[in-house]
């Protein structure tokens, strides 16, 4: 069976909802890392929580990505180790240069902590594989700062390669202008890397897990996940 | 001892939507020759060197791999006399 490692750094918030979505809604191994722990052996899964690590100083994620564990995080990845960033996850592994482009204010400057709608954009993912294209989900959002923003020939590798995995739409799958909320170029909501092995997403998927709590949505991806650790 | 002064701004083609804010705010207040409003980072620092050059080429490696992000970031280097 897969063992998850969730990463805690000063500052996370989520990583006792990611371990509990693991441990008691996903049946999986999971363990809490330290940031000052190097040793990863027997992880199958990263998963870096959301959060505010070391208070956000300087920019999101920007002193999280120096932490001792994000070097052995980086080499997981690069040996092609899947890593899931959610949130101010997603913002580390943008500084940690693992996933292209950065994270700028919401456009309105508001911090913003709602349900959204995200649709699946590719099945072509570890994250996605059980997904249907143009699947729309039920997802929580909770961030100041999770306008995505990368250059225009950034965006165009990113669309070319299949690597925009979500998108922020209304319920029914439509990219509407209010959808995207926080101003995200091409309403983005999640992105791999070339190898596709790491995701980067703004939205809380271990935040939607019981539908007595609103949305059970994310499961669906946590489903896919283990689907693919269970094949590979 | 040089006391380096470091400017982190947006780039020009990112928008700022703190500026902007800011601007909004400065429009109510009356003062409407003011044009654009640009908001960033200045950071300080006390680099131990023997030479400016050295000095600038600390607080440049300090800017390119934490100060600023250069995805959406420029900065400016200066020091004190």
């Amino acid at each position: 069976m897969a063992t998850f490692g969730v990463i805690v750094f000063p500052g996370s918030n989520c990583d006792h909802d990611a371990y509990h979505a693991m441990k008691h809604i996903m049946n999986s191994k999971v363990k809490f890392l330290w940031h000052k722990d190097t040793d990863l052996s027997g992880i199958d899964f990263l998963i870096v929580p959301g959060g505010f690590s070391y208070g956000d100083y300087l920019r999101s994620g920007a002193i999280a990505r120096f932490s001792p564990i994000m070097q052995e995080v980086v080499k997981f990845a690069e040996k092609g180790g899947p890593v899931l960033g959610i949130c101010n996850g997603f913002q580390i592994l943008l500084e940690a240069g693992l996933i292209p482009g950065a994270m700028m204010h919401n456009q309105d400057l508001r911090f913003v902590c709602k349900n959204v709608f995200i649709r699946c954009e590719t099945t072509d993912s570890l994250f996605t594989n059980t997904l249907t294209k143009g699947q729309v989900f039920d997802i929580p959002v909770s961030h100041g700062e999770g306008n995505y923003h990368i250059n225009e020939s950034g965006l165009k590798s990113l669309q070319d390669q299949d690597q925009i995995l979500f998108r922020y739409s209304d319920a029914d799958g439509n990219l509407t202008e209010e959808s995207n909320f926080n101003g995200s170029i091409d309403h983005i909501a999640g992105i791999t890397n070339d190898g596709r092995n790491v995701l980067g997403m703004m939205p809380h998927p271990e935040r939607a897990m019981e539908k007595l709590l609103g949305s059970d949505d994310g499961k669906i991806i946590f489903d896919s996940i283990l689907n693919s650790l269970s094949v590979a | 001892m040089y006391k380096a002064k470091v400017n982190v701004t947006l780039r020009p083609s990112i928008l700022d939507p703190k500026g902007k804010a800011a601007h909004h705010a400065l429009q109510n207040l009356g003062l409407n020759d003011v044009q654009q409003v640009r908001i960033g980072k200045f950071i300080e620092l006390d680099v131990n060197a023997d030479s400016k050059e050295a000095a600038t080429k600390v607080v440049e490696s300090a800017c390119a791999q934490l100060l600023a992000n250069e995805v959406m970031e420029d900065y400016e280097i200066s020091f004190e006399d």
